[in-house]
């Protein structure tokens, strides 16, 4: 100990300056030219300002901000309540329900969210009568509701593959420890199963919230005015094209913060883990 | 039923043959997208593991950017930002349909491949030291480890979060049909106007994208046979 510490307080010698080697210029260039990109950009977006445009679409956006955090939080929250069943039944031994499950998770994971959210508001759109004989005519009228109805269906789909997974994750022996102190198996999940899977589930959790928000522009084919459908409406009446960029800053600012956030969630609940 | 059957047939009257040439367009945009999504992803993990700082961050710029936007609104950028002002510019006269291609194919190209550059970094961290000093002691030169002994065994180890990038790409390519380009959902969009069929039409454009999923799967699967096969000596 005592030896480090006297070293430590010698002199050092610098360090001997680093070459430019190859990899150095090929990584100083494209940093470079990233940030004249990035200059570019800022330099664009303040040569094109325009404070008529901006006092009459910001609002707007915010709007559109809004429906999008509306729309995802709907999703993501009524995809979790679903996904559960669908998860029991995937785990559970009846063969029925395991298929009808593996074919709801294989359905949705394996078509596109823009083909199924077209499928829900034009396909089940078009059948007026039926659906105003049993009374929903008033829901699938709305592309809003179907919006939700669609994100809802798909992200229930692969939350149940994350649950399941993050479910097998935790390994047999919790189960067989529970179950000789004499829990039940529903408190066996409650109180032991769960809370370590959703530490392995987190992750993938947020990578499911990010990749919704990014999906969830498709609504703005279904003339839902999210924050993809206000720039669309912004960019057709004005044919500027900064509208597009400031959306594509917010996105970027919505989805850097959420995986920010992940990490951050991540680093709380695993400090027990850290040895 | 008549009535159906003569819509989903291949004749004048029916769509099929539509939603076929829409099915080529579909795999045609995802093939020629894999080659060079594959190349720049490969690219910039390269980047991403290098013990070069400046690398790292312009790799990890590049990831960031691609990955945190929207599929849809990359695709829109890339539209109305580059393809269609470079095309009025190029070639004023060609069909706008190129535009749309070439458009759609830039914008899955650069999503695609700021997702593989993380898979083929998860790779590359999974391949001990030992390999690159094993080569370097035998007297290759760094590009030649990399090739002969690294990318095997790192083509290998990415094969299955590759293939579900395939996955991903082969459903992303639904998005250009908002740019016009006559995929699967825009013959079904199409076909749906004008017969009314919107359920029917849509209902199909969906399961021929399961049904390409399924085929991917198992080609997926034959590819990952292979490849342990002749891992098998190890």
């Amino acid at each position: 100990m005592s030896v480090q510490q006297t070293l430590s307080a010698v002199d050092r010698p610098p360090a001997p300056a680093r070459p430019w080697t190859g990899p150095r210029i090929a990584g100083s260039i494209l940093v470079g030219l990233w940030a004249l990109a990035g200059i570019g950009l800022v330099y664009y977006l303040i040569s094109v300002w325009n404070p008529e445009l901006f006092d009459k679409y910001f609002p707007l956006y915010m709007q559109g901000l809004w429906v999008t955090t509306q729309l995802v939080f709907f999703s993501i929250v009524l995809g979790a309540l679903l996904s559960v069943p669908v998860t029991y039944a995937r785990m559970s031994k009846n063969r029925a329900l395991q298929a009808i499950s593996y074919g709801y998770v294989y359905f949705f994971r394996g078509t596109p969210l823009i083909a199924q959210t077209f499928l829900i508001y034009y396909g089940l759109g078009s059948l007026k009568g039926p659906l105003e004989a049993v009374g929903l005519w008033g829901f699938f009228r709305e592309a809003w509701y179907c919006a939700i109805l669609a994100f809802t269906l798909n992200t229930a789909a692969y939350q149940a593959e994350i649950l399941r997974g993050a479910i097998e994750s935790v390994s047999k022996g919790q189960w067989e420890g529970a179950a000789a102190l004499g829990l039940s198996k529903w408190q066996t999940m409650i109180k032991i199963v769960l809370p370590q899977a959703l530490i392995v589930a987190l992750r993938p959790y947020g990578n499911e919230i990010v990749l919704m928000v990014k999906g969830s522009a498709v609504a703005a084919l279904i003339t839902v005015f999210d924050l993809m459908g206000e720039t669309r409406r912004a960019y057709s009446r004005s044919f500027d094209f900064q509208t597009y960029i400031w959306a594509g800053v917010i996105y970027l600012a919505i989805v850097e913060l959420l995986r920010h956030l992940v990490d951050w969630i991540e680093r709380v609940i695993t400090k027990h883990l850290i040895r | 039923m008549q009535y159906y059957l003569t819509l989903l047939s291949f004749g004048p009257e029916g769509w099929m043959d539509d939603i076929f040439r829409g099915i080529a367009m579909t795999v045609g945009l995802a093939l020629a997208t894999l080659p060079f999504g594959l190349t720049v992803g490969f690219f910039v993990a390269l980047a991403k593991q290098s013990a070069e700082p400046s690398l790292r961050l312009a790799g990890n710029i590049y990831t960031t950017i691609f990955r945190g936007l929207p599929e849809l609104l990359t695709l829109f950028l890339v539209y109305f930002g580059i393809s269609v002002p470079l095309l009025s510019k190029v070639a004023p006269d060609a069909s706008p349909e190129i535009a749309s291609f070439l458009g759609g194919m830039f914008a899955l190209t650069v999503v695609f491949s700021s997702y593989a550059s993380e898979v083929f970094l998860g790779a590359f961290r999974v391949i001990p030291r030992g390999q690159y000093e094993g080569g370097y002691a035998i007297g290759l030169p760094h590009g030649k480890t990399m090739r002969l002994v690294v990318l095997p065994q790192l083509i290998r180890i990415a094969l299955p979060g590759l293939s579900n990038l395939w996955l991903i790409l082969l459903k992303d390519t639904a998005l250009v049909s908002a740019i016009g380009l006559s995929d699967i959902l825009r013959r079904a969009q199409i076909a749906s106007r004008v017969t009314k069929e919107s359920l029917l039409f849509y209902g199909i454009a969906c399961l021929i994208f399961l049904v390409l999923a399924i085929i991917s799967s198992i080609g997926i699967n034959k590819i990952e046979r292979s490849t342990n096969r002749q891992g098998a000596g190890r």
